[in-house]
């Protein structure tokens, strides 16, 4: 202790302080005080740029979510397009179909009916030429068989015969 | 470095050193002489053929007060062995010191043969003071270059820089932050940063051939010491004096805590100096303890004078500066630290329960 004692030096003490002050203050003003300013502007600046490159992630996300939800619900609606194309086409077949058929049902039927029409008229009007032939025919056949008198018993003879009386 | 080291030995043989106990003595002063501060900036000194001491170095100037401001240069005292003459004043350099004496310089001694001549107030720019301010010259310049850079360089370190960059976001974050909080730390982060860079820097100075040893000295640490010791009580916060005077806070009955505090407070109040005291004590020793075995071991060469013994002691010397170079860095690590630690106990705010137990 005596020796520490001895060995101090006042002088050197007070430079010591004073130039440690000075030194203290150079550096305060011109170096730690832009150092650390620009260390943590910078520091800064990194977090910020990792907080919008995170927040530039999630909206990619978001958007890339967004379009997968518009592409699904333009291919729903696509399908529903088609799907509806489908059966409006299906359909106005099917109506075209019951249409035609019930359009060729109606020709058919008419065609019968003037056929059947047309048969009666032709079986009548040969009935009717068939009755004038008979007639004719008959009338003809009376002439030629009443000439004689005998012809004309036998006649009344064979008709009286089927007129069988009950 | 080494080779430097090597030929600071050679001038501990410089003169007839021929017995073993003449070297031995001499190594002794040498080593006690270059532990001290001293007047001139001289790394080595020889003896020419006629016996003539030749000092390798330039004088610095020496200012003096008695009656008077007094400044000339330290070549005047011929290293000790005249005495200056100064406006019909004679001062001589004795033992590094500066005494006021009579013509002849005529040095009276005590019983304890000590000087008991008058010490003017010795403001000269010693060894000590020189290297101090080269070393704020050269802090200065090196972080004022690291600041500029960051304009220059769109925010990011250039050249040195790059190298000292980290180890300030180390005190900041490691020591500043974790000690002090990051409510507190910014306004004692330029004291800190300047503890650390002057103390380190000062450490590794020590080192080089240049061989000063300025933070092993006795002022330089007391004054740093006390600078924290007044940052550390002058930022003081209520807690930390409440802390002082009423340790045990609310916990107790007032009547319960008097006989406690006849003795608690006392012992706070005394912690207060130790703990910048253990800052001193222990900067010093430890510099001072690094320079003595370093410079030991190196006179062990001129001691031995044989290949087996040189070669050892030199291996030793060797490692002993490769330890010294890690010491250097761990002390101003260290004082760095403690002085944090201090300031964190001094801004803390609430929550002053754990801190009973004050490392040392």
């Amino acid at each position: 202790m005596e020796k520490l004692v001895e060995e101090f030096s006042l002088g050197l003490f007070i430079w010591q302080t004073v130039l440690f002050l000075a030194l203290l203050f150079l550096l305060r003003k011109y170096a730690w005080k832009p150092i650390l300013n620009a260390v943590n502007e910078r520091e800064e600046g990194i977090k910020n740029a990792l907080k919008s490159a995170e927040e530039a992630r999630k909206e990619m996300q978001n958007l890339q979510a967004d379009n997968e939800r518009i592409l699904n619900e333009a291919r729903a609606e696509r399908d529903g397009m088609l799907k509806e194309a489908r059966q409006l086409k299906n359909s106005m077949i099917e109506d075209a179909k019951t249409e035609a058929k019930a359009e060729a049902d109606k020709i058919v039927a008419q065609a019968q009916a003037t056929i059947d029409s047309e048969k009666k008229a032709a079986i009548a009007e040969l009935k009717n030429q068939v009755a004038e032939l008979s007639v004719e025919i008959a009338e003809k056949m009376v002439r030629k068989e009443l000439a004689n008198k005998d012809k004309q018993l036998e006649l009344v003879d064979s008709m009286l015969g089927d007129v069988t009386l009950n | 470095m080494l080779i430097s080291f090597v030929s600071f030995g050679k001038e501990e043989v410089k003169e007839k050193g021929n017995s073993k106990e003449e070297i031995r003595k001499e190594i002794k002063e040498y080593i006690g002489h270059h532990l001290q501060d001293s007047h001139d900036f001289s790394i080595g000194s020889y003896t020419t053929d006629t016996g003539e001491h030749k000092y390798i170095g330039f004088p610095l100037p020496v200012i003096l007060w008695d009656n008077g401001l007094k400044v000339f240069s330290s070549s005047k005292f011929h290293h000790g062995e005249t005495v200056a003459n100064i406006d019909g004043n004679y001062y001589k350099l004795y033992h590094s010191k500066i005494y006021k004496t009579d013509a002849e310089g005529t040095i009276h001694y005590d019983e304890a043969h000590h000087a008991t001549n008058v010490k003017p107030l010795d403001l000269s720019i010693t060894k000590s003071v020189f290297m101090i301010i080269i070393t704020g010259i050269l802090m200065f310049f090196l972080f004022r270059g690291l600041a500029r850079s960051y304009g220059k360089n769109n925010g990011i370190a250039k050249g040195a820089g790059r190298f000292f960059e980290p180890i300030v976001l180390y005190i900041r974050d490691d020591i500043a932050i974790s000690n002090i909080g990051e409510k507190h730390y910014k306004k004692y982060m330029p004291y800190l940063l300047t503890i650390f860079f002057f103390i380190w820097f000062l450490n590794i100075f020590g080192l080089t051939p240049l061989g000063v040893n300025v933070t092993g000295n006795i002022a330089v640490t007391l004054a740093l010491a006390i600078l924290t010791f007044l940052i550390t009580n002058f930022s003081g916060k209520k807690d930390y004096w409440l802390h002082l005077f009423d340790p045990l806070g609310s916990s107790m009955p007032w009547y319960a805590k008097i006989p406690l505090y006849i003795i608690l407070v006392p012992i706070e109040l005394l912690g207060l100096i130790i703990k910048p005291f253990s800052l001193l004590i222990r900067l010093y020793a430890n510099m001072q303890a690094g320079h003595i075995v370093l410079m030991s071991l190196i006179g062990l060469i001129f001691i031995f004078k044989n290949w087996l013994g040189g070669g050892l002691s030199f291996f030793l010397a060797f490692a002993i500066s490769l330890i010294e170079v890690l010491v250097a860095l761990l002390q101003a690590y260290i004082f760095t630290m403690l002085s944090a630690l201090y300031f964190g106990f001094a801004s803390e705010e609430h929550d002053h329960e754990h801190e009973h137990e004050i490392a040392h």
